[in-house]
């Protein structure tokens, strides 16, 4: 495509038009591959060229414009090379200016960063297309702080609208901040408390990222808001994308001036004498030695071999444990101190005298809170919950999951009981597991929101393994404990601790409604019963727990929080891992096959990625559940 | 054969709450009763005589709430007490009276204990913790007019004032206060500019207690750690690092450098009381006699070296007194 420059007057319009024609028949590729080079180099530095490329692209048909402009915008390399290419397209042309602010950005959400970089710098170039800029900005952020669409929409298309925002945030200047600084303010605070509202960790992450980036912009001087959270690739990506050339902070600067002027009393030598002690060795007068006879040798010392470290005596009995724990001496701090530590190797030491106690012990340490700052309390306490509720497991778990649905407990509590549970079965039913838990119960010091799903990773990746290697099992037949061979202690008491937990979720009490807002505790609670299941295979009650489990997942199956469904769907791999075949097929058939419609409209239309998978998964688990059987010949 | 530590020569009982400060007052001439003043938990300032070893005054001018320093002004006559009620009150003990005669309000909520120096006759200047978390005030008494403010830059996180400890070179020299903070330094502070002259990072826990050589320039500092820091002052009132000590178990309450600088004795959590030489910080001792934490050593002024003693209050209620290293 050539033209000769030099006073032709000629009409590009039949460009424009071969142009649209190509791009909506899907071959942007290759026509802009070669045209949007050739263009960079002609528009460079040359106006007629400029204004040419422009009418070029504003002749194009607006039936094809979408596609010429969606073409254009991933196809330039830079924002800079974009506007010249497009000029004020998007000014002048409506459907150009819907698909670059509305659909590109709200409606579709595969594009790369770069595309994104691209088409927001190009908004940011001009003044004519800066209030579309801060429109655009505006759109965004009333989506990124509607609840319902934080509920519903996917992760991919949420961590899409962030970057977004935080593009647009880096290209604004001062007196737009100021003036829609308001705004900023308000959208930032609903948005943030629905992305806290989350249960999947990875939105809250990106709630509080997106957050401390605005608080960071509206609030030159002053504190910002902080959150506490694990740095990754992906916060840090989020976090790069702040920051644009001309680079934009303020912030660290502004105090570091201030503290200087303002240091009237100032210590000149602190400088100094901070650095003498590193350097300084000590000053030993040897010299004094001989010139003064030395006074102190008349000082004769008194013998102190008796001078040892102190040490605390820690309690040998269990009983001595709980009457410290239970703070009738409340004044000795250190014996409780060695209490807590001395806690679960006692435990596990006396079982006989557990025993005795284990309902007791339970109830203290689930209301057992952090007198003084021991290292690992959390951890500390956990254990020797477990420890307590394996070796005395009937009452024990008796005890509580009858708490667990009862009232006055914190959700850190219920939870604790769940994670409880779990382990203590975990012990029970695989004695290899024993002392090598790996189960990351313990909260991190800097605690504000409660932990993530860590036990779902862990339990996934457990059951991603069995799927993986589910026919050899199958063939091997019932031996799922291959190397020691003791019986399975989880068998007597595995209905003990599925049933109570599964009767009364749809009782709410005053203060905990696990359909209701306690949507997290329910999500907690539907992959406990997951692993509760999983590890029950082989034990007598696992028909009537598969029986029950799913029931409560065909009652639950529209839950509107992703967290919960990727549960309920684990749990339907629980049951077909764990339920032996034939009792699956004889006792359950209906119930499975409607299982098996859900499954199919779960893997198509959810819109939770994890969910489709775990759907998909267990679609497959069935098929191979029936041709195993068939294959068996009856 | 190194002998085995020695035994309390007395302890004095009856105090019912753990003692937080010791003073002696026996410096006083023939007829005069040596006296020790302890102040306790309960708000009790107790005057025992140390002839008798009983109490010979109760004095309740802190509302019941802990005292944690008591000191007195030139005599046994008047007496100064710092109390957890956020005050400063001034006794007049002379003749049997047992009266608070001044206060000040201090509103310091920590456990700062405030420090004096005489500068003139009947005039002394008072180092307390001020309200405001970094500072420290210097006043004077008895007119409790206030001499200056000592708040560090903005932004250098001292954290509170933990000890204070006001001393001069000589009669005609400029005050300066030494101050152990809450994040582990010691600054030099100059009273008179109310500017600081010098700062140490001594520790990496909180300063719990300090004393000072003034004829020595040298300095000790302990906290909640397991060393003992040595400092000293050098010509160019810097202070810099002289030696650390480290410790059997961790936790310094108290440090005292006896009035002839020859030994100085540490109250640690550990309910032990050590001695060591302040020449060469030899350990010396360890008096091994509480059964709970001990919060405060003092030494006696006693005119007469031999009669020196050495008193230590504790958490368990007691106060031993000791006779060590006396004869020197």
């Amino acid at each position: 495509v050539c033209f000769i420059p030099g006073g032709l007057d000629c009409s590009i319009s039949f460009v424009s038009h071969v142009l649209g024609k190509v791009c909506v028949h899907g071959r942007q590729k290759e026509i802009l591959g070669v045209l949007v080079p050739h263009l960079m180099d002609l528009t460079k530095s040359d106006c007629i060229w400029q204004r040419i490329c422009w009418r070029l692209v504003e002749c194009v048909p607006d039936r094809w414009m979408e596609a010429v402009v969606l073409g254009f915008v991933q196809r330039a390399p830079g924002a800079d090379v974009l506007s010249r290419l497009l000029g004020n397209l998007v000014v002048k042309n409506k459907k150009a200016q819907f698909v670059v602010t509305q659909k590109m950005l709200l409606l579709q959400y595969g594009h790369t960063t770069a595309v994104l970089q691209n088409l927001l710098g190009y908004l940011s170039l001009d003044s004519l297309r800066r209030s579309l800029l801060l429109r655009v900005l505006q759109e965004l952020l009333e989506t990124w702080s509607s609840s319902s669409a934080v509920k519903h929409s996917p992760a991919e298309q949420q961590l899409y609208i962030s970057k977004a925002i935080l593009i647009c945030l880096s290209h604004l200047k001062e007196p737009e901040i100021e003036s829609c600084r308001q705004e900023l303010l308000t959208s930032m605070m609903e948005g943030v408390k629905c992305h806290l509202d989350s249960s999947l960790p990875q939105l809250r992450r990106l709630g509080m990222v997106v957050a401390e980036s605005i608080s960071s912009k509206i609030n030159t001087e002053g504190p910002v808001l902080k959150f506490e959270y694990e740095e990754d690739d992906e916060t840090r990506e989020l976090k790069s994308l702040l920051v644009q050339t001309p680079p934009f902070c303020v912030v660290p600067s502004l105090p570091d001036d201030d503290r200087s002027e303002k240091a009237g009393a100032a210590l000149p030598l602190v400088p100094e004498s901070d650095e003498k002690p590193h350097t300084a060795a000590p000053v030993m007068p040897d010299e004094e030695l001989d010139a003064e006879l030395d006074s102190d040798d008349d000082l004769t010392p008194y013998d102190m071999s008796e001078d040892k470290e102190l040490k605390i005596k820690t309690p040998v009995y269990i009983r001595d444990c709980i009457e410290v724990l239970t703070g009738s001496r409340a004044e000795d701090v250190d014996e409780w101190e060695a209490a807590v530590k001395a806690l679960e190797s006692l435990v596990r030491k006396n079982p006989a005298a557990t025993r005795e106690v284990s309902v007791e012990l339970a109830k203290i340490l689930l209301h057992l809170e952090e007198k003084t700052c021991i290292e690992g309390f959390v951890e500390l306490r956990q254990r020797a919950q477990v420890a307590v509720l394996t070796t005395d497991p009937i009452p024990v778990a008796k005890y509580l999951t009858s708490q667990f649905y009862s009232l006055n407990y914190s959700l850190r509590q219920r939870m604790d009981i769940l994670d409880v549970l779990v382990l203590a079965a975990q012990e029970l039913s695989c004695p290899k597991f024993h002392g090598k838990t790996k189960h990351s119960g313990a909260q991190k010091p800097c605690i504000q929101l409660l932990p993530g799903s860590d036990s779902s990773k862990d339990w996934r990746r457990i059951v991603d393994e069995r799927i993986k290697s589910k026919t050899r099992r199958f063939d091997m037949g019932r031996s799922h404990v291959e190397l020691a061979s003791c019986p399975n202690k989880f068998n007597s008491v595995a209905g003990h601790f599925f049933f109570p937990l599964i009767q009364h979720f749809d009782r709410p009490l005053t203060t905990f409604d696990l359909l209701g807002e306690d949507h997290l505790v329910l999500g907690r609670l539907v992959h406990t019963l997951a692993i509760l299941m999983y590890l029950a295979v082989n034990t007598v009650a696992v028909t009537a727990m598969g029986k029950a489990l799913l029931e409560f997942v065909w009652a639950l199956r529209f839950h509107t929080d992703s967290y919960v469904r990727q549960g309920l769907l684990s749990c339907i791999s629980s049951l077909l891992l764990s339920v032996p075949a034939e009792r699956v097929l004889a006792d359950m058939t209906e119930e499975l096959l409607e299982t098996q419609s859900w499954l199919g409209d779960v893997m198509e239309k959810d819109p939770d990625a994890d969910c489709r998978r775990l759907a998909l998964q267990n679609l497959l688990l069935m098929e191979n559940l029936k041709k195993k059987l068939e294959a068996v010949p009856s | 054969m190194a002998l085995p530590p020695p035994d309390p020569q007395f302890v004095l009982r009856g105090t019912s709450a753990s003692v937080h400060t010791l003073h002696f007052s026996c410096g006083g001439p023939e007829p005069d009763i040596p006296l020790l003043f302890s102040g306790s938990e309960n708000g009790f300032i107790h005057v025992w005589n140390l002839k008798t070893h009983r109490v010979d005054t109760a004095l309740d001018g802190h509302g019941r709430k802990s005292v944690y320093c008591v000191e007195t002004m030139g005599g046994k006559d008047r007496l100064l007490s710092q109390g957890r009620d956020q005050r400063i009150c001034l006794w007049d003990l002379a003749e049997g009276r047992t009266s608070v005669t001044d206060s000040v309000f201090t509103e310091h909520v920590g456990f700062c204990r405030c420090s004096l120096l005489k500068v003139a006759q009947g005039r002394w200047l008072m180092a307390m913790a001020a309200r405001s978390l970094e500072e420290v005030q210097i006043l004077e008494l008895p007119s409790k007019t206030s001499v200056c403010t000592l708040k560090p830059e903005v932004g250098a996180k001292l954290g509170m004032p933990m000890c204070l400890k006001l001393w001069q070179l000589n009669c005609d020299s400029q005050p300066v206060l030494l101050a152990g903070y809450e994040d582990g330094s010691v600054v030099l502070w100059n009273v008179s500019m109310g500017k600081a002259l010098s700062q140490l990072i001594c520790h990496q826990e909180p300063v719990m207690s300090l004393d000072f050589d003034v004829e020595k320039a040298k300095g000790i500092s302990g906290s909640s750690e397991k060393v003992l820091s040595i400092w000293s002052l050098n010509e160019q009132q810097n202070l810099q690092v002289y030696e650390t000590l480290e410790l059997v178990n961790a936790g310094i309450s108290d440090i005292t450098i006896r009035p002839d600088k020859k030994i100085l004795a540490t109250a640690g959590w550990d309910h032990r009381i050590r001695i060591f030489g302040w020449k060469k910080l030899k350990p010396l001792a360890v008096l091994d006699y509480h059964t709970a934490t001990a919060h405060c050593v003092s030494f006696s002024d006693h005119s007469n070296p031999r009669e020196r003693l050495l008193a230590a209050g504790s958490k368990d209620q007691r106060i031993s007194v000791w006779s060590i290293y006396a004869q020197t």
